[in-house]
């Protein structure tokens, strides 16, 4: 495995982003060491590395620190731009439209997520969440069949950038789907992203790292509730 | 494609005051690249060529080039640079390029906290006072004793971060605060760029963003 100087991601086992990094790292065959940050009590490396956010995931290259997951991804893209497949694609317009669909995940699958976990303080509430969440998947049902043409994933024949930034979501999906008693990827509603997270879940690069274990990950909920630290 | 057919193919959806917009025609003014300006309604009805061009979020800046479009301001400005290799935003190395696209992300939240000073009030004015305060401390910082974020030149932060100058004085006198006590530096620096050709013929000056403020807020019914 090449790693090309040390490589260390401080993370969060349930974070989408953080997951998102890790897929495109294994992706990569890049060896890393990984750190499980504790919200609650966060360490100085990540103080120090992430001053302005003090999130996670921090990749740290030599020593050096890169904050926010999407620029991580690109910036491993760019360094090992020889070493394993492309994460984003080469020519420069499918980079841009690859580039809006991660930003619109993010945008509105991301704040459907905090929504639907975090800041609800009533089912009422959760539920608008869901709804948002639910216009969001719809939308990218679409994005999905433009962007892959046919292939397995929204990146072609390989998981690409908007792959990783959708699927670091999933554990959390899963844990969602048993909260409110069906599917948020539902593949009467949404086929093709149904079929892509079976794809998705299945890859070599992704077991292991997107969360399967639902207990678990609901368990880490109430801790991460208890902490306050989601904004 | 008829349009922007004298202008290498490229067409900027865009409306006047936007400082999104005004990124990506400082980025093209920086590069000498020649497009055509498509002002786009705001507040009334929205053209079928914005429609169709995003119809995902429905807003400018979208830039067209040979009919395709590409949305997002920073989605643009990347593109803009991957595809016209003059006078280039982002540094060539990566450990730079991606310092330089954090720092010009985070920019974004000038407007956002901006925003939520004129449109509330009370306590929630006050924590976005106190958000944005901290969040022009670390521009500041960021930006040093350098002339400007991408060094001897305008690069990839500079060019997302002007827009939002003209912005200041009414963030400041919404905020009580001012940005020459809370960032000297910035302030010196926003100084710089107004003196560069192609901020200055992309920006307009506080007061036309003033009245538009008052105009949003008679929009939202804003006392």
């Amino acid at each position: 495995m090449a790693g090309g100087g040390d490589l260390k991601v401080l993370g969060v086992w349930t974070s989408p982003f953080v997951i998102r990094v890790r897929i495109v790292l294994n992706l990569k065959g890049l060896a890393y060491e990984y750190a499980e940050e504790d919200l609650g009590n966060k360490s100085a490396l990540l103080l120090g590395s992430n001053p302005v956010n003090k999130s996670v995931p921090v990749l740290l290259h030599g020593g050096r620190p890169i904050n926010e997951s999407r620029i991580i991804i690109q910036y491993i893209d760019e360094v090992w731009a020889g070493s394993g497949p492309a994460v984003l694609p080469r020519d420069p317009y499918e980079r841009a439209v690859a580039r809006f669909w991660a930003a619109y995940v993010d945008d509105k699958v991301g704040s459907a997520w905090t929504g639907m976990l975090f800041r609800c303080k009533s089912e009422e509430e959760r539920a608008e969440a869901v709804a948002r969440a639910d216009e969001a998947l719809r939308t990218l049902e679409g994005a999905l069949e433009e962007c892959s043409k046919g292939k397995p994933f929204f990146g072609g024949d390989g998981i690409g950038l908007v792959d990783v930034v959708l699927g670091g979501y999933l554990g959390w999906f899963a844990a969602i789907d048993r909260i409110i008693g069906r599917r948020l990827i539902d593949p009467v509603r949404t086929p093709l992203l149904a079929a892509w997270e079976q794809r998705f879940r299945a890859a070599d690069a992704a077991r292991g790292v997107v969360p399967d274990d639902v207990d678990k990950v609901l368990a880490f909920l109430q801790t991460l509730l208890a902490i306050g630290s989601m904004k | 494609m008829a349009e922007g057919k004298d202008k290498g193919g490229l067409v900027l959806l865009d409306f006047w005051v936007s400082p999104f917009g005004q990124r990506c025609r400082i980025a093209l003014a920086e590069k000498g690249v020649p497009y055509e300006y498509s002002e786009q309604e705001l507040l009334g009805a929205k053209s079928d060529l914005l429609l169709r061009s995003n119809p995902v979020h429905k807003k400018i800046p979208v830039l067209l080039h040979d009919g395709r479009p590409v949305c997002e301001s920073l989605v643009i400005l990347n593109y803009l640079d991957e595809v016209y290799s003059g006078k280039p935003l982002l540094p060539s190395d990566p450990y730079a390029r991606a310092q330089a696209r954090f720092w010009a992300a985070y920019s974004d939240k000038v407007y956002e906290l901006g925003t939520r000073l004129w449109k509330l009030k009370g306590e929630a004015r006050a924590q976005a006072r106190a958000e944005l305060l901290q969040v022009l401390a670390n521009l500041d910082g960021e930006l040093g004793d350098r002339e400007f974020f991408g060094g001897e030149e305008l690069g990839f932060v500079d060019v997302a971060l002007v827009p939002f100058v003209p912005w200041l004085p009414s963030y400041e006198r919404y905020g009580e605060f001012s940005v020459e006590e809370a960032a000297p530096r910035l302030a010196a620096w926003a100084r710089r760029c107004a003196g560069r050709e192609s901020v200055a013929g992309s920006l307009h000056p506080p007061e036309k963003v003033d009245e538009f403020i008052t105009l949003l807020k008679k929009h939202y019914g804003i006392e």
